[in-house]
């Protein structure tokens, strides 16, 4: 048999189906489906509340293919906790995977999340980052980035976005010392999945973190989501790393970094940053020292090497077992 | 045969026996002791389950949920503060339909502080949507506990299961504690019609437009108010088992001429039997043992007090603002007869204010002083206040 068949005869794992209500461009529904075809069927999930759970069950209809619970907000970690400790008292091998926005990781789940990480449970959580509260309308999580518009963080006279710095949470679970906590972005889907793959083979508490730009609380159009996703990773604002046991155990090299202003300027919620007056200058300087401290610290640079794993190699589709890795 | 054991301690050992596989808890006065004693018989290798020492009591909740739509049957307590903190999930439990047991070890709530017992805890979670049976004295915390987890997973409805702090948990009482045999003949293995897995994914949880709203929240309704069929029936059954009734929805006590009932719920029932005997010179009075507050047995309670003059209501919460919680009900649901008695609304036993022998004639003195029935609290001490306060 020709091998082109033999692939149409053995369709992908999808454990989320199209036909869902996410906006156009939504990077959350994306990475949502991309980690749930590496993690394959033999899986149940917690989801918090927010926008993946919203769009993807108007009851009586689902988009997912997997079993899948939304209980709260902030208990997605406990409630897939429960689930890990059912099924191993069962004796079987299901994984338990937890899925949140950036509100619900870094803000209001985040006791439940280190409850389960610092209990050593085997549940894969998973964190679509969208920087924001963007179900109830765009509104500033402790992940907006600096100066970024919401609309809880309008700029205005006395303010220039949001007056705090992005939380840097990866760290913060990596010093529960779990085995494996990383970042990635809907940019990269085969270090996505790489990823989850990874956190897949460990028994234990793993955890992702996915930047998903969102169209609209980014203010940018729906087919620009990867784009811009990409230049996050590029600039070194979202830098891709993977920690073991609370140790950097890797990081994606960036071949061409680029000026943050190239990221900012593609989205509206930082359009305030593009204006003559002197404070909005000084913010930009501000977040390219961000990018700087990023790149200093994680050694993002690859020196011109040309190397697969990197920035600009992870975008190639090649022949091949490379782009599985 | 009887042992004799403090509540908690039995408690645990009834919970034991129903063999939950997942538990969650996090410490709180005077649940402490519930856990304390379960975590022993597992580190005995008594009985085999996950514990999980949460953080919070709003993961315990969330752990017992996710393990009972995963396929286990699970157990958690708390009280107070603790359940407080569990509301949201309470709700969520109710409204997803999962068979849960909890113990709710009541004591009042904060502020100002209180370690002591009242029921403002359990009462403030009374319209989540969970059935509630409170206990009169320990024999029945353990009886009511094994029934709870029948009652929960055929209903599809979560138990909690209600024991005055202190008064019960930290008492020591005669109790006879069943055989693994007698409840294992009398609870079949855990089943859950929506448990999740992988085979046959579905998805739990969803948003529902105002189109199905409403429908979900009739079904719940009923099926709550269906359960006391399911509650008076798992009674029998297992008095068919131990020999024990532990009163279904309500029970009554006293002689047949009374025309004066008291009506209480948890352990001031024992208080107040022997009260009666105490001052037997006092007039004929019934006392009404309400078990069963959510579903609120309306037809059960009007049968109870058909023909009676009037029904003194004696309850260990306050409606802050309104007044009666469970008299507010009684006198509704009365109001259906067509004589209805006259309904007296008293708390007292706040904050673990002791409630003495000599609180039945304080009460039927009640009757003879002018009154507007609206709610008192009894044993308050007005000379505490300043004046503006009384
Ligand atoms: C206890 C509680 N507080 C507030 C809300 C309202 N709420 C629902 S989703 C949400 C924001 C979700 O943000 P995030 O977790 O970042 O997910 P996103 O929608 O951005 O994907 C909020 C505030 C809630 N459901 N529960
Ligand atoms: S608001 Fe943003 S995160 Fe939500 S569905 Fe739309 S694009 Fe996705
Ligand atoms: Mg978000």
């Amino acid at each position: 048999m020709d091998f082109s068949q033999l692939r149409n005869k053995q369709p992908r794992f999808r454990g989320l189906e199209s036909g869902h209500r996410a906006c156009t461009g939504c990077a959350e529904a994306l990475a949502a489906r991309l980690v749930t075809e590496a993690a394959g069927p033999d899986v149940m999930v917690a989801n918090a509340t927010g926008c993946l759970e919203i769009f993807t069950t108007p009851w009586p209809e689902s988009a997912w293919r997997i079993p899948w619970v939304h209980s709260l907000f902030e208990n997605a970690s406990a409630v897939a906790a429960g689930m890990e400790a059912a099924l191993k008292v069962q004796g079987k091998s299901t994984k338990v995977l937890a899925f949140g926005g950036d509100g619900s990781t870094f803000d209001i789940g985040f006791q439940s999340l280190s409850g389960m990480l610092e209990r050593g449970q085997n549940v894969l959580y998973v964190c679509f980052d969208n920087e924001a509260y963007m179900n109830t309308g765009i509104q500033r999580s402790s992940s907006t980035p600096h100066a970024a518009m919401t609309t809880t963080s309008p700029p205005g006279k006395e303010r220039m976005g949001k007056r705090h710095l992005k939380k840097d949470i990866v760290s913060i679970i990596a010093a529960h010392h779990i085995p494996y906590a990383a970042t990635t972005s809907v940019a990269y889907p085969s270090d996505i999945r790489k990823k989850v793959r990874r956190a897949m083979a460990i028994e234990g508490p793993t955890f992702l973190q996915i930047h998903c730009p969102c169209p609209l609380g980014w203010g940018h159009e729906g087919y620009k989501s990867i784009e811009i996703a990409r230049l996050a990773v590029q600039t070194g604002l979202f830098p891709l790393i993977e920690l073991e046991r609370g140790g950097l155990a890797g990081v994606m090299p960036l071949r061409n970094i680029r000026p943050v202003v190239d990221y900012l300027k593609e989205q509206q919620r930082f359009r305030h940053l593009f204006t003559d007056e002197l404070r909005a200058k000084e913010e930009l300087e501000h977040i390219q020292a961000i990018a700087d401290h990023n790149i200093e610290i994680y050694n993002l640079r690859s020196d011109g090497h040309k190397d697969a794993f990197d920035s600009e190699g992870m975008d190639t589709v090649r022949r091949g077992g490379m782009r599985w890795a | 045969m009887l042992q004799a054991l403090e509540g908690s301690q039995a408690v645990a050992q009834a919970v034991a026996l129903c063999r939950p596989q997942v538990i969650a808890a996090y410490p709180i006065t005077p649940q402490t002791h519930i856990v304390e004693n379960i975590s022993k018989l597992v580190a005995d290798g008594k009985l085999k389950c996950e514990f999980i020492s949460v953080e919070s009591e709003f993961s315990a909740a969330s752990v017992v949920l996710g393990a009972a739509i995963a396929g286990s049957r699970a157990y958690t307590a708390s009280a107070s503060q603790g359940i407080l903190l569990m509301a949201e999930v309470l709700f969520n439990i109710a409204g997803l339909r999962v068979p849960l047991v909890m113990t709710c070890a009541n004591r009042a709530i904060s502020s100002p502080l209180s370690i002591w017992n009242d029921q403002q805890d359990s009462m403030a979670v009374r319209d989540a949507g969970w059935i509630q049976l409170y206990c009169a004295d320990n024999q029945e915390a353990v009886d009511t506990t094994i029934q709870a987890y029948l009652i929960a997973e055929r209903t599809e409805l979560p138990v909690m299961v209600c024991m005055d702090g202190f008064t019960l948990t930290h008492t020591l009482e005669g109790i006879d504690i069943p055989t693994q045999e007698q409840v294992d003949n009398f609870l079949p293995a855990y089943k859950f019609s929506r448990t999740l897995n992988p085979q046959n994914p579905i998805s739990l949880g969803t948003l529902v437009s105002p189109d199905f709203y409403s429908e979900a929240r009739h079904s719940h309704h009923t099926a709550i108010l269906n359960a006391q069929t399911e509650i008076i029936a798992v009674d029998q059954e297992w008095a068919k088992i131990s020999g024990r009734c532990s009163g279904g929805l309500l029970t009554v006590e006293g002689p047949e001429e009374a025309k004066i009932a008291i009506l209480i719920i948890g352990s001031v029932y024992g208080t107040l039997l022997a009260a009666m005997e105490e001052f037997p010179e006092e007039q004929p009075v019934k006392l009404i043992k309400l078990r069963s507050f959510r579903p609120f047995p309306i037809d059960a309670l009007k049968a109870a007090c058909e023909g009676l003059d009037d029904v003194i209501v004696l309850e260990r919460a306050i409606g802050l603002g309104s007044g009666a919680i469970v008299g507010l009900e009684v006198t509704a649901a009365l109001a259906e007869l067509a004589n209805p008695p006259k309904v007296h609304n008293f708390a007292a036993g706040l904050g673990g204010r002791d409630i003495p022998l000599e609180m039945l004639p304080r009460l039927l003195a009640t009757l003879n002083e002018p009154s507007d029935r609206r709610l008192r609290i009894i044993d308050v001490e007005l000379d505490k206040l300043p004046e503006e306060d009384r």
